[in-house]
C-alpha cells in the first residue's frame, strides 16, 4: 500500500498536470501486474462495491480515537471528507504497511459476508497497521470518491506514456464493462481486442467551445453544421441481437430508456451510433428539465414514459457491418448512417441530426442566432474529412453555443435564505477553477425550483465544512449553469469581474465537478462582452 | 461581582479597573503578545512583557507602553497581575490575576511545544482558566516541529534542483522567524518581504539570533533568487509582488494546512502543518496541568470544545465571544470570503 499511498500524496501535492502523468507514469512502472490494475481502474471509476457502511465507520473510529461519536461527526463536518477525518481522528501510528493495493482491496472485498463484530475486528487491525496517508488511502477505497484531481484523460495519458500504446487505443480499451477481478492487465491493456466484449463503448469525441471567429476555420465548403441538442450525449450500441446504451458519462443506461429497446431488432448487428438522448414529444424537443425529470428515477413508470418519451438523435456512425470505421472521414460516415437509417426505420425513435446547410459564414451566424427556435443550444460544426476522435480534442470539431453569457460553476457556500425562504438554503456563492482552486465569482439566489431548494438544502446541512455565522462552506461538490446579462471588470471582486443579474438556470447534476468552468474562461468572457 | 468579565471592550477587571487584549480603546491595558488582535490601536496605557514590548511598540509607534519581566507582579487596587510565558511568540505571556485567594489566568494565545524562539510555555495553577480554541478539535494534532523543518527543508532542496524559487508564507511576527531559524542555512540563501524583515530588525536589536536574510528589492536580479527561500506574509500572495519569482513554489505553514480541503483551497503546491497554538493535545493537557475546575473558551471552536469540556471532562465550561482571530489572517480567512 506504501507505494500506492505514496502516489496518492505526489498526485495531491501538485497541480500540474505534467508532473501528475510523469507520478503516475512511475508508480506505473514500479507497481505490480495487479496493483497497475486496479490503480485504472480506481482512476476509471470502478471501485470493489461497498462492505462496510460509513455509519460503522465513525463509531469505530470515534471508539479507536477516544472521543463521543458527536465529537467525531463535528469533527467531521469541519473537514469535509470523512476518509480524512478518520485518518486524523486515530491515534498516529508509525508504521508503514508491507502489502499490496490489490491485497487491501481484496480484504475489503472479503468484508461483505462477514458479521458486524468480525468486520469492525478487521477494520480495526487494518487501521492499527498503517500510517497517515494509507489510511485516508483505505478508506477511500472502502467509501469510494477517489477524487485526488486524477481524470481519466490523464491517468490514460500515464499509462500510454508507460505502455507506449497510443491513447485513443487504451481509452477504448478501458471502456465499458470490466471488473479488476476478472481480467489482467495483460489481456485488458496490452493485448485485447476490444470487440471481444460485446456491450464495450467506443471513447466519446468531445469538442470545445468555438471562441474565435468560425472565418478562421476557414473555408465554409470544409465544413458541416448541425443543431447542438440539449439532451444526453448517448451511445447506441447494437451487437449480437443485444442493444446497450451508454450515456457519455460511462454509465450503462440501456434500463433507463426502453424507448430504445426495439432497436435491437431494428438495426443491423454491429452498429454503434452516436447521439443525443434527447427528450421528444409531437415533433419537436422538449428541455434539458423535462429530461431531469426522468434520469434520477429507479423506475421508470407509464406516466413518465407518456410525458417525457425520448428518441436518439443520431449524429455519426463509429461501427458499421460490424467495422470499427471511427478513421473514416465525417462525409462517409455520415453517407453510412443515413443509407442505415433509410434501410432500417426505427419508428421515430431514431432521428437523423440534420445539416445546416450554409455557404456563408454570416449565413450560419443568423441560424445560431435562431437556435432557441430550433429547441437547441446553438450549432456544432465538424470539419467533413474528420475522423472520430477519442476524448475532448481542438481542432474539428466546435460547438457553437447561442448564449455565451452563461457559465459552468460550483456551489461554495450556502447561506439561508429570508422570510419564507428562511429555512432554507437559496442563497449560494458559485466559484469557477483557478488551476486546482476555486476562487468566488457570482452569488445568486434565484432560478432553483421549491422542489429543488429543498433537496440543496438538505445536501448542505450534511455537506457543511465550515461555518461563518450564517454562511456555510460546503464540499465542493454541485455544478449549476449561471445565466446573467452583462459583465464587467472589478477590482473588488478576487475573480476580478461582476456579473450583471446572474442567477441559476440549471442544476447540472450530470456535470462533475471538476468539467466546471475556469477563471481562465470567465475572464475569456469578460474580454469578449466588457463594453 | 467575577474577577474577570467579558464586555463589549474586551476582558475586563472590574475591581481593578483594567483589561487584557481589549478589541476596542480603553485606559488601561494588559497586553498578552504583540499580534494584531490582541494588542490594538488606541489605549492610553499599555502593559506588556519585556521581550514584547519592542515590537509592539514598533507597531504601535509612540504611545505609552510599560513592560514587566515574567513573574513579576504589578498591584492595581488590590488585584495582583503577573504575566507567564505561553510560548506562543517571543514575549507572549498568559495574564495570572489574584484578589482575595481567587486566581484567573488569561491564556492569550499559546502552545506547549518549545519552538526554541519564545519563552516556553509555563502552566499556571489557577480557579478560572481562560483558554483559546484554534484548533479545538481532535483532527488537529501536530508533528514535532523537527519532522516539519525536515520536509520543508527537502522540498527547498528539491526547488532548488529544479530551478525554482521556494516562497514560503507566514505571519510577520513570530511564525517567520520560528521558519527561518529552522532553515538549513547551507541550501541556498533566504530572503524576506519588507514586513517581515522590519519584525525581524526590531527581534535582532533586542539580542534574537536570526539566521542572515536579504530583503527582497529592486537591487536582485531575477536569476539572484533562483535556488533561495523567499519568506513573505500571507498577504504576499496572489500580489504582483510575487511575480519577479517566477518559477517558483509556493508553501504555507499554518495549522489549518493539516486539512486537505484547506490546503487546496488556497491552491499553493505545499501546505505545512505548523503552528504557533496548542493542538488539540495540547489544549487538553493545558488545562489539565492548570488544575482549574471553570473554563471559559474563547476564539476557535469555540462550542464544540466547550461540550466536550463539560461533556467528557466534567468541567465547569463556558463559551465567551471575543474579537480574537486565532490564525485565521495567516490563510487570508475571513468571513465569507476566501
Amino acid at each position: 500500500m506504501k507505494h500506492f499511498a505514496d502516489l496518492y500524496t505526489q498526485l495531491d501535492q501538485t497541480t500540474k498536470t505534467n508532473a501528475k502523468v510523469d507520478a503516475l507514469a512511475r508508480y506505473f512502472e514500479q507497481a505490480d501486474a495487479e496493483d497497475r490494475l486496479w490503480t485504472v481502474a480506481i482512476l476509471s471509476h470502478r471501485r470493489p462495491r461497498r462492505t462496510v457502511n460509513s455509519t460503522l465507520l465513525r463509531t469505530w473510529a470515534a471508539e479507536m480515537a477516544g472521543i463521543p461519536l458527536w465529537l467525531f461527526e463535528e469533527s467531521y463536518h469541519i473537514v469535509g471528507d470523512l476518509s480524512e477525518a478518520i485518518a486524523l481522528a486515530l491515534p498516529r501510528q508509525q508504521t508503514e504497511n508491507p502489502r499490496s493495493l490489490t491485497y487491501w482491496i481484496e480484504y475489503i472485498k472479503s468484508l461483505g459476508q462477514l458479521e458486524e463484530g468480525e468486520k469492525k475486528e478487521q477494520i480495526t487491525s487494518a487501521w492499527n497497521s498503517m500510517g497517515y496517508t494509507e489510511r485516508l488511502v483505505f478508506n477511500k477505497l472502502i467509501m469510494g470518491g477517489f477524487r485526488i484531481g486524477v481524470s481519466q484523460k490523464l491517468m490514460v495519458r500515464a499509462l500510454s506514456q508507460y505502455t507506449g500504446i497510443d491513447e485513443n487505443i487504451l481509452a477504448h480499451r478501458i471502456m465499458g464493462n470490466w471488473d479488476p477481478a476478472e481480467t489482467s492487465f495483460e489481456s485488458l491493456i496490452l493485448t485485447k481486442d476490444p470487440l471481444e466484449d460485446i456491450s464495450k463503448p467506443y471513447p466519446f469525441y468531445l469538442a470545445y467551445a468555438l471562441e474565435d471567429d468560425p472565418e478562421e476555420l476557414g473555408g465554409p465548403g470544409e465544413w458541416l453544421a448541425e443543431r447542438k441538442w440539449d439532451g444526453i450525449r448517448g451511445q447506441l450500441i447494437v451487437r449480437k441481437d443485444e442493444l446497450f446504451v451508454w450515456s457519455r458519462g460511462e454509465e450503462l443506461v440501456t434500463d433507463k430508456f426502453p424507448e430504445y429497446h426495439p432497436l435491437a431488432g431494428l438495426l443491423p448487428n454491429g452498429t454503434v451510433i452516436d447521439g443525443e438522448i434527447l427528450p421528444f414529444k409531437d415533433g419537436k424537443p422538449l428541455t434539458f428539465n423535462d429530461l431531469q425529470t426522468r434520469i434520477g428515477r429507479k423506475n421508470v413508470t407509464k406516466s413518465i414514459l407518456k410525458k417525457v418519451p425520448v428518441a436518439m438523435m443520431a449524429y455519426d456512425l463509429l461501427e458499421w457491418q460490424g467495422e470499427d470505421i471511427r478513421h473514416y472521414p465525417l462525409h462517409e460516415r455520415r453517407l453510412l448512417l443515413e443509407q442505415l437509417m433509410e434501410n432500417h426505420p426505427a419508428g421515430g425513435v431514431l432521428l437523423l441530426s440534420k445539416t445546416v446547410p450554409f455557404s456563408q459564414w454570416e449565413v450560419l451566424a443568423e441560424e445560431r442566432n435562431n437556435s432557441r427556435e430550433h429547441h437547441s443550444e446553438g450549432l456544432m460544426l465538424k470539419r467533413k474529412d474528420s475522423e472520430y476522435k477519442a476524448g475532448r480534442k481542438k481542432g474539428d470539431w466546435w460547438k457553437w453555443k447561442v448564449d455565451p453569457l452563461s457559465i459552468d460553476a460550483v456551489m461554495i457556500y450556502a447561506q439561508r435564505g429570508h422570510g419564507r425562504r428562511a429555512n432554507l438554503f437559496t442563497d449560494f456563492t458559485f466559484a469557477v477553477w483557478d488551476g486546482d482552486a476555486l476562487v468566488p465569482f457570482a452569488k445568486a439566489y434565484s432560478g432553483l425550483t421549491d422542489k429543488e431548494f429543498r433537496e440543496i438544502t438538505t445536501w448542505v446541512r450534511r455537506n457543511t465544512r465550515e461555518r461563518f455565522g450564517p454562511v456555510h462552506s460546503v464540499e465542493p461538490t454541485y455544478v449549476f449553469e449561471i445565466a446573467f446579462e452583462g459583465i464587467r471588470a472589478s477590482t473588488r471582486h478576487k475573480s476580478g469581474v461582476a456579473l450583471r443579474f446572474p442567477r441559476i438556470s440549471r442544476w447540472r447534476k450530470d456535470k462533475p465537478v471538476r468539467e466546471a468552468n475556469t477563471l481562465e474562461e470567465l475572464q475569456k468572457i469578460l474580454e469578449v462582452y466588457k463594453g | 461581582m467575577a474577577l474577570l468579565e467579558f464586555n463589549d471592550k474586551g476582558i475586563y477587571c472590574p475591581t481593578a479597573d483594567v483589561y487584557i487584549d481589549p478589541w476596542k480603546p480603553v485606559e488601561r491595558a494588559l497586553i498578552t503578545h504583540g499580534h494584531a488582535d490582541h494588542s490594538r490601536w488606541g489605549h492610553k496605557h499599555y502593559l506588556c512583557t519585556e521581550s514584547a514590548k519592542p515590537v509592539i511598540r514598533y507597531r504601535l509607534g509612540d504611545v505609552q507602553i510599560q513592560s514587566i519581566r515574567f513573574g513579576e507582579q504589578v498591584t492595581h487596587n488590590g488585584v495582583k497581575f503577573s504575566f507567564h510565558p505561553a510560548g506562543h511568540i517571543l514575549g507572549s505571556a498568559q495574564i495570572r490575576v489574584e484578589h482575595q485567594g481567587e486566581i484567573w489566568a488569561v491564556s492569550g494565545d499559546y502552545k506547549l511545544e518549545d519552538d526554541g524562539l519564545s519563552e516556553p510555555f509555563e502552566p499556571v495553577r489557577c480557579h478560572t482558566f481562560i483558554t483559546e480554541s484554534t484548533f479545538g478539535l481532535p483532527v488537529y494534532r501536530w508533528k514535532e516541529q523537527a519532522k516539519v523543518f525536515e520536509d520543508i527543508n527537502a522540498w527547498w532542496q528539491k526547488n532548488k534542483a529544479d530551478r525554482k524559487v521556494s516562497i514560503l508564507t507566514a505571519y510577520a511576527l513570530g511564525k517567520a522567524q520560528r521558519l527561518m531559524r529552522g532553515l538549513d542555512e547551507s541550501i541556498g540563501p533566504i530572503f524576506t518581504h519588507g514586513a517581515i524583515e522590519n519584525t525581524n530588525q526590531v527581534m535582532r536589536r533586542q539580542g534574537v539570533r536570526l539566521p542572515k536574510a536579504k530583503r527582497v528589492s529592486n537591487k536582485f536580479k531575477k536569476e539572484d533568487y533562483i535556488g533561495g527561500m523567499v519568506i513573505a506574509p500571507p498577504s504576499a500572495l496572489n500580489a504582483p509582488w510575487m511575480r519577479k519569482f517566477k518559477p517558483l513554489s509556493i508553501g504555507i505553514a499554518s495549522g489549518w494546512m493539516a486539512l486537505r480541503g484547506a490546503r487546496r483551497r488556497r491552491a499553493v503546491d505545499r501546505g505545512f502543518v505548523l503552528s504557533d497554538h496548542a493542538d488539540w493535545n495540547g489544549l487538553n493537557d493545558a488545562i489539565t496541568a492548570t488544575g482549574a475546575q471553570r473554563i471559559i473558551v474563547t476564539h476557535g471552536y469555540t462550542s464544540i470544545f466547550t461540550r466536550w469540556l463539560r461533556e467528557e471532562r466534567g468541567l465547569e465550561a463556558y463559551e465567551a465571544q471575543t474579537e480574537f482571530e486565532g490564525e485565521l489572517s495567516e490563510i487570508n480567512e475571513t468571513g465569507t470570503e476566501e
